[in-house]
């Protein structure tokens, strides 16, 4: 969310970089429950590591089914991702610089999902795009297509759970960045379409970016809504926290080992991404 | 980025000490509280999900026999309760749903002598109206027919498999649940037109699934082990809620749900 605000709080570019900048002191009151919220967020990944069968780990990480598991979570969360970006940016876009009435209860109805237990949102998926359910029994008759039980539906779960952190990011970003530019260029002749395209978009890059890489890794840790809409069966719908819930079951030392890889994989991509994308501007 | 956090290195290792202080001191204040409260009693009962109505009625009977007592259920997946006791959760008395998740209570030497108390089949449950007409296992093996099984690693995915190879059946299930009440769902909702579930669990649907017996279910019953932990901070009402359950009336209440009783 800093990042969606720093265009508006420093649009002159120069000082974007300097962070930390008020000299003096650190406050007390800020820096002790900020390092206890450091340390409850770290701690539980410190008891993975010391915990984790590090003899038996490569054997472990050879097994075909992890690999298989760990490439189906990183493919699904990035479709479910770039799912999101088609539908959440212009989303967002409407809540924030659009007037229509009912649009309070639109913004409380796209966090919906936030609130709902996955399971929930996994039941909620199947009543409507299930086998019986009230687009899915059509879309079953007029193309035979069912969407629970394949990939396609794991994805639909992500998306649905994931795209609530883009929106509401965007629309933060949206917010904060100076309407003025966009003023301008609609005088200047453009069009609103193309004020979106060359003035808005740029401007909201970075927000948009960090809500992309929220909603990635949501997606790819999401669990409850995977196994109630796409069910799990390894090679098509079982991805890494799938995995993890049934080796839990029966071997909590494999379920460790796959946490670890999920959460090593998705560190590096997600600070590769920052360095990237983020902190660019 | 990194050089200010390296200046408070010290300042977070200071807080850690503290977090991880404050970690050794709680379960010692909590394990005494109970002692303290003197009569206010209380049970906490840890039992396979597939227990859930049958436990709630006979926690209801323990409550009428034992008044100032109150009863906590932590109905769950057998094995993910038994990792829970094992990792410390303060029970009472532990209920599965297979001889192997009690096994890692007792191999820990959090329980003793576990004793038998209910057997479990399995059945083909199908959605009301059977859409894909299923009769009997072989039916399962049909492609046509979509079909939901337990995960292997949990109980009746375990008893599911060896009941398809008593029949020398190659099902390939459209989804691998993580629990028999997630199974039931799939039927339930119409997702699946097929699955293996406990016999006590169709009653369970409220008519929403319909359940079909099938000979091969003998080849694969489930038994039920219970046990008093002996770490149980209820002390001897853990035992005597066991009791409870071999009672000639819990045996009743356990049938009554659709379980065996031996």
């Amino acid at each position: 969310m800093t990042t969606a605000t720093t265009p508006a709080s420093a649009p002159g570019r120069a000082s974007g970089r300097e962070r930390g900048g008020v000299p003096g002191r650190l406050p007390w009151p800020l820096v002790i429950p900020a390092l206890l919220g450091l340390a409850f967020l770290v701690l539980p990944l410190a008891g993975l590591l010391v915990r984790a069968p590090w003899s038996t780990l490569p054997q472990r990480l050879a097994e075909p089914q992890v690999l298989q598991a760990l490439r189906l979570s990183l493919v699904t969360a990035t479709i479910a991702t770039a799912v999101c970006l088609l539908l959440g940016v212009p989303l967002a876009w409407l809540l924030a610089r659009t007037a229509f009435p009912g649009r309070r209860l639109i913004r409380a109805l796209v966090t919906v999902p936030l609130v709902l237990p996955p399971v929930v949102g996994g039941v909620a998926l199947l009543l409507v795009l299930g086998r019986r359910g009230l687009i899915g029994s059509w879309l079953e008759a007029a193309f035979g297509v069912s969407l629970p039980f394949t990939t396609a539906g794991v994805v639909v779960a992500e998306a649905f759970v994931a795209m609530p952190f883009l929106v509401i990011s965007v629309e933060g970003a949206l917010r904060a960045a100076d309407a003025r530019f966009e003023e301008a260029a609609a005088t200047l002749g453009a069009s609103r379409w193309t004020v979106f395209r060359r003035v808005t978009l740029p401007m909201i890059a970075p927000g948009v970016a960090a809500g992309a890489v929220l909603c990635w890794a949501r997606a790819l840790g999401e669990f409850g809504a995977t196994i109630t809409f796409a069910g799990n069966f390894p090679g098509t719908t079982q991805t890494m926290p799938l995995a993890v819930y049934l080796a839990l079951e029966t071997e909590p030392e494999a379920a460790v080992v796959l946490s670890l890889v999920l959460l090593a994989v998705s560190v590096v991509i997600l600070a590769g991404l920052r360095e990237r994308w983020v902190s660019r501007i | 980025m990194f050089r200010p956090l390296s200046r408070w290195t010290a300042a977070l290792a200071l807080a850690l000490a503290a977090v991880s202080g404050c970690g050794s001191g709680g379960p010692a204040t909590s394990a005494t509280a109970p002692a303290a409260g003197g009569d206010a009693r209380q049970l906490t009962v840890f039992a396979a999900a597939s227990l859930t109505g049958a436990f709630t009625e006979l926690g209801r009977i323990f409550k009428d026999a034992h008044p100032g007592t109150t009863v906590m259920f932590n109905f769950g997946s057998s094995a993910t309760l038994a990792q829970q006791i094992t990792q410390g959760a303060p029970a009472d008395v532990f209920a599965a749903a297979s001889p192997a998740t009690m096994k890692t209570v007792t191999d820990a030497a959090l329980a003793t002598a576990p004793t038998t108390f209910a057997r479990n089949r399995l059945r083909i449950a199908v959605p009301a109206g059977n859409p894909a007409g299923v009769d009997e296992l072989k039916d399962l093996a049909d492609p046509e027919v979509k079909v939901a099984l337990c995960a292997a690693q949990v109980p009746c995915g375990a008893a599911a498999v060896k009941a398809l190879e008593a029949a020398g059946l190659e099902v390939t299930p459209v989804t691998l649940e993580q629990d028999v009440k997630a199974t039931l769902t799939k039927v339930e909702l119409g997702e699946v037109d097929a699955a293996l579930v406990y016999a006590t669990d169709v009653p369970a649907s409220g008519g929403k699934a319909t359940g079909i017996d099938f000979p091969e279910a003998d080849k694969a019953i489930n038994d039920y082990p219970i046990a008093a932990l002996t770490e149980a901070p209820a002390g001897p009402l853990a035992r005597q809620f066991v009791d409870l359950v071999l009672s000639r009336q819990g045996r009743d209440v356990l049938a009554e749900a659709g379980f065996q009783v031996p």
